[in-house]
């Protein structure tokens, strides 16, 4: 029987998260990726702006902060001078999709050869609660207090979905993390993603669907039901490019 | 020493991967297109050699902030427009103390300005290259030996002290082809200890990082930085200078060419006039201004600007002595006839 | 060469303005002067008018921009009525009169300003080496300038061709044409 323990990756502290925040579930899925290969030592991780930028402080591994938006140029300039060590960047949807999104869109196409962790919860965690590019229509935030009008504000981008037109694409794939079952296939989600960056075969990126109840102003619970009846729809789960061929 | 005629950016390239650095992050602008051509022909060629043509200039600088973050030399390069947008990555490199050098190959601005020859980014290199407390030490070359020189010199400047560090050029310095020699340059490249490159189980993790929350420690951190500056200043700032002139034409960059021939052309008639070339702008060299002003009765400050030196200048003098200007804007690069005639009004006063 | 020579070369993107300028500041350069090449660069990549200041010295060189040259050498009429009136007193302007009439031109050359006429273009068509027009001119201004020596002209030559061995023949080719016209 496995035992539940810490993983390596991870160092033993207490996280600055929200309750109900999936963000440490998210690391620790990234750290027992990193566990189970066996390549912390031959890792980078990239943080951004946004809530999860202390994450270099809870990882084990080399680890790097950016600025807003340029983990993937970032990650760029690692990789390329050090093409034998793992690199991972981990954004949210602010960072990825909005400041960073020329970043993120050219690194996709060259196929840099690194995986990104995207976290989309659909608004801005650490500013207080503003419109993401992935806010839904009608969605309230701080910037939109009568609900995100499309003609006003525009539409959401659907990242793996635009990601997946682009030839350096070689791994996409939207996951979420509500149950065990969810949360184990994102763990697979990302266990792939890594190898697809060990095969060297491009570009690779894990989608996850998370929750803020903290800015939604729903409780842990009542957010996860909230994604699922209201993200769901709009950001559907599955494998949009996948080119790592069998395993 | 054999010499060859190059470009003084293809001869700054050179220089560069020569000196060790071989990986390079850009995104084309005139007047330094050479610079990433040259990078981009020679580098894949080089065992471990990397070009990135970047998605944007922003994404250039991020290259090299990741890049040297992972303890590995590099650099980039630019013209103004561009250099406003590497501006963000350059403050975060300084608050994370890594070495790199950014070339800036000036045109005029504001704005799109022009891709003739300017020096109106004196100001952006030495007083706000980005936000925040810190300093670039930032280079003056004024020949294209000097780009091969002065970019040997910003790695050993930018390593030692843990600081990017500009070369400050011009478009003019960029185009113009001179005899140049490479003579003996050393490549010492290593991977920097503090680099986050995997700590292999080895070590312990190295962390690359400009945020600290606790106002204690972020100033403690940039009081440590501040002692670095100082240290820079006080061993770094270079000049090259006339002794005992009465009248001192202080000019950097390409307009320190020019200068040099109006103050020639002014001690054949008779004026002593003495020139007051600036190798480095940040540290602005005080010292020897000081000592090439021991007997002027005015100084004269010639730029391609409206006048950005003039201020380090007035300081530099303690406001002690008269100090003129004559600058040409716009693209031009003034003549020797232009400064001489400002010489002679001014000895005739 | 025992002089300061003030070199401008102008005409359209594409008449070797450029590469012409850089054979001379080669020439330079293995006669031991200072030299320096400077073009004038804009964003018209090919059939712009174009300019190239070349100076060669004994001393330092300041400023890489010639505003009045000793030495003018003009492709086109564009070139020779824009630059024709800055050519210093003494000086000389080697004009390639297939593309430029410089008796039709209101630019005028200042008192002391010889103006040889060099049918440049033409010559290269009649001698099967089309877009060397500007290497037939340089072997005229060689010649009338005493410039350098045939040695250090070869040599140059075989700098500025190197990599591109067939060029070097037609190009030499070109400066006797010229030198003989």
């Amino acid at each position: 029987m496995p035992s539940f323990k810490r993983p390596n990756a991870l160092i033993d502290m207490p996280t600055h998260y929200c309750p109900g925040c999936t963000h440490g579930i998210i690391h620790r899925l990234v750290a027992e990726v990193i566990d189970e290969m066996g390549i912390e030592g031959d890792t980078v991780g990239i943080c951004p702006v946004g809530c999860s930028v202390l994450e270099y402080v809870y990882f084990s591994c080399d680890m790097m902060q950016a600025s807003h938006g340029r983990s993937p140029a970032v990650a760029t300039g690692i990789k390329r001078a050090n093409p034998d060590k793992f690199v991972f960047t981990y954004q949210g949807d602010g960072d990825l999709a909005a400041i960073g999104t020329a970043e993120t869109v050219h690194a996709a196409a060259r196929g840099e050869n690194i995986t990104v962790i995207f976290v989309n919860n659909a608004i801005y965690g650490m500013t207080g609660g503003q419109m993401a590019p992935t806010t839904l229509p009608g969605q309230f935030t701080q910037t939109t207090p009568y609900g995100r009008d499309t003609v006003r504000e525009g539409h959401p981008i659907r990242v793996s979905e635009m990601l997946s037109t682009l030839d350096g694409v070689a791994y996409a794939e939207r996951t979420m993390t509500v149950d065990p079952k969810s949360i184990a296939n994102t763990k697979k989600a990302i266990r792939k993603a890594f190898e697809i960056q060990k095969a060297k075969k491009g570009f690779s990126i894990v989608e996850v669907l998370s929750t803020c109840p903290t800015n939604w102003g729903l409780t842990p619970l009542k957010a996860l039901d909230w994604l699922k009846e209201n993200m769901l729809p709009h950001y559907p789960l599955g494998v949009y490019a996948d080119k790592g061929g069998n395993e | 020493m054999n010499k060859v005629l190059m470009k003084g950016n293809e001869a700054c390239a050179e220089a560069a991967i020569r000196a060790g650095c071989k990986s390079y992050f850009g995104y084309p602008i005139t007047p330094q297109n050479e610079i990433t051509a040259y990078m981009s022909k020679a580098l894949p060629k080089i065992d471990g050699g990397v070009f990135v043509q970047a998605e944007s200039e922003i994404g250039a600088i991020h290259m090299v902030y990741g890049c040297a973050g992972s303890g590995v030399r590099c650099m980039t390069s630019s013209s103004s427009p561009g250099i406003s947008l590497k501006s963000e990555g350059i403050s975060y490199l300084a608050g994370a103390d890594l070495p790199c050098v950014i070339v800036n190959v000036q045109r005029g601005g504001p704005g799109l300005g022009t891709i003739q020859p300017s020096q109106a980014d004196y100001f952006q290199a030495t007083k706000a290259i980005g936000h925040g407390d810190l300093k670039i030490p930032t280079l003056a070359p004024n020949s294209v030996q000097e780009m091969v020189d002065m970019t040997v010199k910003a790695f050993e400047i930018a390593e030692k002290y843990r600081t990017p560090v500009i070369i400050l050029a011009d478009g003019l310095l960029g185009q113009m082809m001179e005899p140049v020699s490479f003579g003996e340059i050393e490549n010492n490249a290593a991977q920097y200890p503090y680099g986050a490159y995997g700590h292999g189980n080895k070590r312990e993790r190295n962390i690359i990082n400009s945020l600290y929350l606790d106002p204690l420690k972020l100033e403690e951190k940039i009081n440590e930085r501040f002692e670095r500056y100082a240290k820079i200043a006080e061993t770094e700032a270079a000049a090259e200078y006339d002794k005992d002139a009465t009248i001192v034409v202080a000019a950097y960059g390409s307009t320190a060419r020019v200068a040099r021939s109006a103050v020639d052309k002014a001690r054949a008639e008779g004026i002593n006039a003495g020139l007051f070339r600036p190798q480095t702008l940040w540290p602005f060299p005080v010292k020897q201004l000081k000592e090439a002003t021991g007997n002027a009765k005015a100084v004269l400050v010639s730029e391609m600007s409206m006048g950005q030196m003039v201020d380090d200048v007035k300081m530099a003098l303690e406001f002690k002595l008269p100090v003129e200007f004559y600058g040409r804007q716009g693209g031009f690069v003034p003549n020797p006839d232009e400064i001489l005639k400002k010489i002679k009004e001014i000895s005739n006063n | 060469m025992n002089k300061t020579y003030e070199i401008l070369t102008a005409g359209f993107g594409g008449q070797g303005v450029l590469f012409g300028a850089k054979l001379l500041a080669e020439i330079g350069l293995l006669d031991g002067k200072e030299v320096t090449w400077f073009p004038a660069y804009g964003p018209a990549m090919r059939g712009g008018t174009c300019n190239c200041s070349v100076v060669i010295s004994d001393s330092p060189i300041g400023s890489p921009v010639v505003s009045h040259p000793n030495l003018l050498l003009a492709m086109n009429g564009p070139s020779y009525d824009k630059f024709i009136g800055i050519v210093a007193s003494g000086g000389k302007a080697f004009v390639d009169s297939t593309l430029a009439d410089t008796s039709a031109s209101s630019a005028k050359p200042a008192d002391g300003v010889q103006v040889f006429n060099i049918p440049a273009t033409k010559l290269a068509l009649d001698n099967d080496i089309v877009g060397m027009a500007n290497i037939i001119m340089l072997g005229k201004l060689i010649k009338e300038t005493g410039f350098a020596s045939a040695e250090t002209v070869e040599k140059a030559m075989k700098l500025v061709t190197e990599g591109k061995e067939h060029l070097y023949d037609l190009n030499m080719k070109a400066l006797k044409i010229g030198a003989e016209y």
